[in-house]
């Protein structure tokens, strides 16, 4: 699935990677996936199995992941930022504010 | 393609051969747990409800102790009361009969006190294990087996491993003609568009999406916030940001194959090939509900790791996480974390998976057996009064 990369594309949809080794801000990753060749410089440190955007998500934006609307940004995300609760929010199953 | 299992009475066909006691209420637990203390092959129920209980919550507690001794995974049973609870040991023993399996019960107020119980219901259990020794195991088509599937403690390889590989085997399995149940309805939370999709009818796809939106609506009901109880602290910690990520990769590991069926908690599935049962994201509850249904073993994906087992049935561990296989070595049959690093496929994995089903359904024992893990937890909805 991933090869040598130290990221995973899911689908070709995504506009986040999943780092499947942990990852220093400030280094590049390459991406060789689904047809999308890409670097991307990271602008923060991601852990193992977190995500980082591939491309500026607008706040308010949905994220996509497996092709599909994982929840919205609370916050404009560079490309190469984590992207985690500090910045996605679901909006299923829950009131607004609670 | 056959597993080794054990033909019952009723044309069923059980993986293990258990004599089962349930405590037809918690004030009877106890001496249930002493009953079968160091008697291999016997087991218990760690049952807290069977009293003050009204109207569909106590149908559920009927349904689910009564599925338990009816499944096929069950030699023979023995119910123990304590004889003035309103679900009595002699109703659930009732229930049991039509499985043509050897059923007793027993009530604490009737035999006079705990330590008499105790006598009695082990001189029981002892003569239903010798029975139990009797039995052998013969060739049984998968097309019979009822596959439980389930995740927990799930991180990012969820999704990206174990799940997918678990969804290949419940593909093979399907098309053996066997039963895969995909449970967890408030983990379809965000992907229950691609499931209800995937129905045989539109009135099934319809069951698939109301039944997401009355959890959603309970959660919503509740004021609080369901981000602290799922995704749990640890699937964020693992990478998981929302329900909805969780949930996508949550449901790769029914496979791919049509929906057929819904069932309400604890019921049994009356159709082949893939079916949803209503259970909560609760690791316990949902197991719990799934064997109670029929299921005679279960395969569960984790990334962060966790022991759950049956009292009944086998739990077969499966795990993407190659650190998770490495620390918690007790807990994880299956290793699938080649898959992350792309070197082995998902539909390989999934081959691997089947195996050990196979394997397991023939007597192997999984770690879970091993370490005695026999959790029980029946899915509470109602107050007792």
């Amino acid at each position: 699935m991933a090869g040598k990369s130290k990221a995973i594309l899911i689908n070709e949809k995504d506009n986040v990677a999943t780092a499947i080794v942990a990852l220093t801000a400030g280094s590049t990753v390459s991406l060789d996936a689904l047809g999308r060749k890409e670097k991307i410089k990271l602008l923060s440190s991601i852990s193992m199995g977190h995500k980082f955007a591939l491309r500026p998500i607008a706040k308010g934006e949905d994220v996509i992941k497996y092709g599909e609307c994982i929840g919205q940004t609370t916050a404009a995300i560079a490309r190469g930022e984590h992207v985690h609760v500090h910045n996605v929010v679901s909006h299923r199953g829950r009131k607004e504010g609670a | 393609m056959d597993f080794m299992g054990y033909r019952r009475a009723n044309g069923k066909a059980g993986v293990r051969n258990h004599v089962l006691v349930i405590p037809s209420v918690v004030c009877s637990q106890g001496a249930t747990e002493a009953i079968t203390r160091n008697l291999k092959g016997a087991a218990y129920l760690a049952n807290v409800f069977g009293c003050a209980q009204v109207g569909a919550d106590r149908a559920q507690t009927k349904r689910t102790l009564v599925g338990f001794g009816t499944n096929p995974n069950v030699f023979a049973v023995l119910v123990v009361g304590n004889g003035c609870e309103n679900l009595p040991a002699k109703e659930i023993a009732e229930a049991i009969v039509p499985s043509g399996k050897r059923v007793e019960f027993i009530e604490i107020q009737d035999v006079g006190g705990t330590k008499k119980t105790i006598a009695r219901g082990r001189k029981i259990v002892k003569e239903m294990l010798a029975e139990a020794a009797t039995q052998q195991r013969e060739a049984i088509p998968l097309s019979e087996l009822i596959l439980a599937t389930e995740c927990g403690g799930s991180d990012y390889t969820s999704g990206l491993a174990s799940n997918p590989a678990l969804g290949a085997a419940s593909d093979l399995v399907v098309e053996a003609r066997g039963t895969v149940i995909l449970s967890e309805t408030t983990e379809l939370i965000g992907a229950e568009h691609l499931l209800a999709r995937r129905a045989r009818t539109p009135e099934i796809g319809k069951q698939v999406l109301d039944l997401i939106a009355w959890w959603e609506k309970e959660a919503i009901a509740t004021g609080q916030d369901i981000r602290g109880a799922n995704p749990a602290p640890g699937n964020i910690a693992g990478g998981i940001t929302t329900i909805e990520e969780k949930s996508l990769g949550c449901i790769y590991k029914g496979g791919t194959t049509t929906l057929e069926e819904v069932v309400q908690y604890a019921f049994p599935p009356t159709k082949k090939g893939l079916v949803l049962m209503d259970t909560p994201g609760h690791d316990v509850d949902q197991i719990t509900g799934m064997m109670a249904g029929g299921a005679q073993l279960a395969v569960f994906t984790t990334g962060r790791g966790t022991p759950t087992g049956s009292p009944i049935a086998p739990v077969i561990k499966i795990s993407g996480n190659a650190e998770t296989c490495r620390k918690m070595k007790d807990n994880i049959d299956l290793d699938v974390s080649q898959i992350i690093k792309g070197k082995e496929t998902v539909k390989e994995a999934g081959k691997r998976v089947l195996e050990e089903v196979i394997a397991v359904a023939s007597g192997k024992l999984t770690k879970a057996e091993k370490l005695g893990q026999r959790d029980f937890c029946i899915f509470k909805i109602g107050l007792n009064f």
